[in-house]
């Protein structure tokens, strides 16, 4: 099924068609990562994939237009290339480790650590976020300055317009029509999707989730409201001072408890020294960082979306 | 105390100062300011980093306390303390020059934002060159690409535009490829960590899957070093890019993808697979040779000098290329000091160029006809930088030429020696063009007269002029760091 | 053994249709969409790399032995972050090119670039 979405993609000439394709192909690679396990990825591809990276598709279609023209060039060459890279990599999986084995190496070295003693050493019982704070937290306080590098790119580009000369409550999509119904279950369902953002949020030691799903999730709250209401409301709501200042913020928090970590004599981003036992120390290390990586992914994902709508009313 | 964490420092000095200069975006002085005291701090983190090397040292910093492999380490040898000091060192240059540039050529809103884009890629460039973990080299690699396609995009000409889109197709492409080598590598090991795959791939024995994922490495980091023909994004991105961008990142983006390079062919593959069983080099002698000659000549026919200056740009970095494809600890040699004296030329050039386009706008060669007379300094800097680019000795780039030469007598192949002088003979030309249009030809009646370019442009090229001068005079304690690196690498090193 | 391998050979299907479309694709939003499809398939090869038959959701639960491998998903999710960063840069790219050029066809710009070229 999700090749022949894949495949669909590229057939279509439709942009809102493709569009919608790969958010089906989104959700449906969710699925997928479900089966094989990976809860809190298919968690983060659905908000995302299917999620943000849709309506930032769909608004950027707003300005540009939906139809896609046919190419002039052979589609030859590109077919070749792919065909090579493609035949490559079927050459190459023949030798690979089998699909599920427990004894792959992967399994067995560096893995068998994160499995069988970061519930003592850390903690707390969802690996994945022990991997993802603690023993690879690195590698997340990069993934968040990759966000905010997101957020200052998008903003070197486009500018935020709070007070477009749209009238209010109108949306923002392509047909401009008040939708009173629309915008009382909105504000029904609003409220719950940041308590369920909190909930998330916090509960990422226990279950699937962590501050990066609570941020997306936080974000769509308002775009929610931004779309039910329009643009204006929502910078009201959520102005363009504080969508900097917090997203900034976001990072400090991140990089500052490893700063704290340093001068209390450890390595960057150790989390034993910031309590009286290692255990608690990482527990709270993790619950930090993680707050700022819900702080940031909220605020830029935000901050993209009021930008690229700002730019399709604009040009309309 | 500090001495132990600056190899943490390094990268997170800058990383963390991103923020606090996007909080200042709106006061322009203070974002430029902070950005060049912490271009200051990491040169000075850099070359204390060096001292502690010095003899051969190998320093490790476990992130978190976690030790590698389950942690991500960070790991300072000789040879990536090289690139260090050149990235950071261009950068202590470049950024005192930025606020007079981008004051002419970016709108005051987008300056602080400029900033920002800058202390995160100089961050990004860092730790993808202080790395030892094979993942966390591709997030760094996205943060400093992210970034990069800012700095272009802040380009006067629409066409900047489009520049950065299509190196952030190609870019993307690249870091998707170094994935899925990541990704196999990962597969086969069950490790991420540089020294652990150095150990354990060895161990595997013939793998084809092993031999994919080498594959796919090399041509995803040969799109981010703009090997020949995967070099189309270069020339546009640079010559749309702001000023001081295109002196910063010609002197540092390509120079950090080649180290990369030489890290995963002799550290993590190791000499023996790369060369002996993948052949890699009959692939990199003939690309470079044929970028060496061909981008030289396309050189050639550009009216814009910046597009002249990128072309060149690949072709230098066909010389790297036949370096390291000539197999031997001289031929090494040669390419890392191209790497670092590539990097001052370019940056000297580049930095001219910018001081040209802060009087007379677009760097058009029709618009540089007498500009010899009216800025002397200016032209006089974009001459001693040409003569490094063309090699002439007593510059450092007669240096590693030389060596380059020496190599490739070493292995009896005269026809890489024809190949090196005849392209060399291609850059006097090109370089002589701009000489003869600003020394030669009067300025046209209805240009306008302009005057010498400020001092806080022409400090900072002077200062990499000369430096080329320097190297090229004292190249010893620089060659033997080099030569140390090469032949460490070619010993079967791990770390 | 044709089985065992039969996940990576979808994925190495889904990976080549995004990798056509980015580079035969003359429409630029199409481009950027073409690349979330060949970044997702390559998440979905890792992710297939992590998991052991039999096992679980590497979160801890009573009477559960064996769990799948956490690490690949750590990767993936941080490599989920950095594709959707390219993406909102991207399609920001585009809307300043549709600005700057009225149209969002490569071929269309390519022809204005040119002509700007040619002109000096």
């Amino acid at each position: 099924m999700l090749s022949m979405t894949a495949i669909a993609v590229v057939r279509l000439r439709s942009l809102f068609g493709v569009v919608m394709l790969f958010g089906i192909y989104s959700l449906l690679s969710a699925l997928i990562f479900v089966v094989l396990d990976a809860i809190d990825v298919a968690f983060t591809e659905a908000a995302v994939g299917a999620g943000v990276s849709t309506v930032f598709m769909l608004a950027t279609l707003v300005s540009t237009g939906r139809e896609e023209k046919p190419s002039r060039y052979s589609p030859l060459l590109p077919l070749g290339v792919v065909v090579v890279t493609g035949a490559a990599l079927v050459w190459g999986t023949l030798d690979m480790p089998h699909f599920g084995d427990p004894g792959n190496p992967v399994h067995v070295h560096v893995a068998d650590r994160y499995v069988q003693v970061s519930p003592t050493e850390v903690g707390i019982p969802n690996m994945v976020t022990s991997v993802l704070a603690s023993y690879r937290g690195y590698d997340t306080m990069g993934e968040v300055i990759v966000i905010f590098t997101a957020l200052v790119g998008v903003l070197s580009l486009l500018t935020i317009r709070g007070h477009v000369t749209v009238p209010r409550h109108r949306t923002t999509g392509p047909d401009s029509r008040p939708y009173p119904v629309l915008q009382v279950m909105a504000m029904l369902l609003i409220p719950f999707i940041l308590v369920f953002a909190l909930y998330v949020q916090f509960h990422g030691d226990f279950g699937p989730g962590g501050g990066f799903q609570a941020g997306v999730i936080f974000a769509s709250a308002i775009i929610l409201y931004a779309l039910t209401f329009g643009l204006n409301d929502a910078v009201a709501l959520v102005p363009v001072w504080l969508i900097r200042v917090l997203a900034a913020a976001g990072v400090l928090i991140y990089g500052g408890t490893g700063v704290v970590s340093m001068l209390r004599g450890a390595n960057y981003l150790d989390y034993d020294v910031l309590a009286h036992d290692p255990v608690h120390g990482q527990h709270y290390g993790i619950l930090i960082i993680e707050l700022g990586v819900g702080i940031t992914v909220a605020t830029v994902m935000i901050g993209i979306f009021f930008a690229f709508v700002s730019r399709a009313e604009g040009s309309r | 105390m500090i001495q132990d964490h600056l190899a943490a420092l390094q990268v997170v000095l800058p990383l963390l100062a991103a923020p606090l200069c996007f909080l200042l975006a709106r006061q322009r002085l203070l974002a430029w300011l902070l950005t060049t005291l912490v271009s200051w701090g990491c040169l000075a983190i850099s070359l204390a980093l060096w001292w502690q090397v010095r003899d051969g040292d190998v320093i490790h910093y476990a992130f978190g306390g976690w030790d590698a492999p389950w942690g991500i380490e960070y790991v300072v040898d000789r040879l990536n303390v090289l690139v260090l000091v050149i990235v950071s060192g261009i950068a202590a240059i470049t950024f005192p020059a930025a606020r007079c540039s981008v004051e002419k050529e970016v709108p005051e809103d987008r300056q602080g934002l400029l900033y920002t884009a800058l202390l995160l890629c100089l961050a990004g460039l860092l730790g993808i060159t202080i790395t030892g973990d094979a993942f966390n080299l591709f997030v760094l690699l996205e943060i400093s690409s992210l970034s990069s396609y800012t700095l272009i995009s802040l380009g006067r000409d629409r066409r900047a535009l489009t520049a950065s889109f299509q190196y952030l197709v190609m870019g993307t492409i690249g870091a998707t490829f170094i994935l899925i080598g990541v990704g196999i590598l990962y597969m086969l090991t069950g490790t991420l960590n540089m020294a652990d795959l150095a150990v354990r791939l060895p161990a595997l024995g013939e793998s084809r899957a092993m031999q994919t994922a080498f594959g796919f490495l090399i041509i995803g980091v040969g799109l981010k070093l703009a090997m020949f023909p995967l070099h189309l994004w270069l020339p546009n991105a640079y010559a749309y890019a702001p000023s001081i961008v295109s002196a910063f990142m010609a002197a540092t983006a390509t120079k950090v993808a080649v180290y990369v390079m030489v890290r995963y062919l002799f550290t993590i593959f190791g000499p023996a697979f790369s060369f002996t069983e993948m052949h890699v080099q009959l692939l990199f002698i003939p690309v470079g040779l044929i970028a060496v000659v061909f981008t030289s000549i396309v050189a050639l026919f550009q009216h814009d000098i910046k597009r002249m200056l990128a072309y060149s740009s690949v072709a230098q970095i066909g010389y790297m290329l036949v370096g390291i494809g000539l197999v031997n600890v001289s031929g090494l040699t040669a390419a890392l000091l191209h790497v670092f004296n590539h990097a001052l030329m370019k940056g000297a050039l580049f930095l001219a160029l910018g001081a040209t386009c802060y009087r007379i706008g677009a760097p058009l060669i029709d618009n540089l006809r007498g500009l010899g007379k009216q800025m002397p300094w200016t032209m006089a800097a974009f001459v001693g930088g040409g003569l490094s680019l063309i090699g002439v000795p007593l510059t450092a780039g007669f240096i590693s030429k030389w060596y380059l030469i020496l190599a490739a007598v070493e292995r009896g192949w005269w026809p890489v020696v024809v190949i090196v002088v005849i392209s060399s003979l291609i850059a006097v030309i090109y370089i002589w063009r701009v000489v003869e249009a600003a020394y030669l030809q009067e300025r046209p009646d209805d240009a306008a007269t302009v005057t010498e370019a400020p001092l806080a442009l022409l400090v900072p090229t002077w200062i990499l002029v000369l430096a080329n001068f320097w190297f090229g005079v004292n190249p010893g304690a620089l060659t033997a760091l080099a030569g140390d690196a090469a032949s460490v690498l070619f010993g079967g090193y791990t770390w | 053994m044709v089985f065992s391998l039969f996940n990576y050979w979808v994925v190495i299907v889904l990976m080549m249709a995004g990798f056509y479309t980015v580079i035969a694709s003359g429409n630029l939003v199409k481009k950027i969409v073409g690349l979330n499809i060949f970044q997702t398939s390559v998440f979905i090869m890792y992710i297939s790399v992590g998991k052991v038959i039999g096992g679980t959701a590497p979160i801890v639960a009573a009477n559960t032995e064996l769990y799948s491998n956490p690490l690949p998903h750590v990767l993936i999710l941080t490599a989920i972050v950095v594709g959707v960063a390219t993406t909102a840069l991207g399609l920001s790219l585009i809307m300043r090119i549709r600005q700057a050029y009225g149209t969002v066809e490569e071929s269309e710009i390519l022809d204005i670039s040119t002509r700007e070229d040619e002109a000096g």
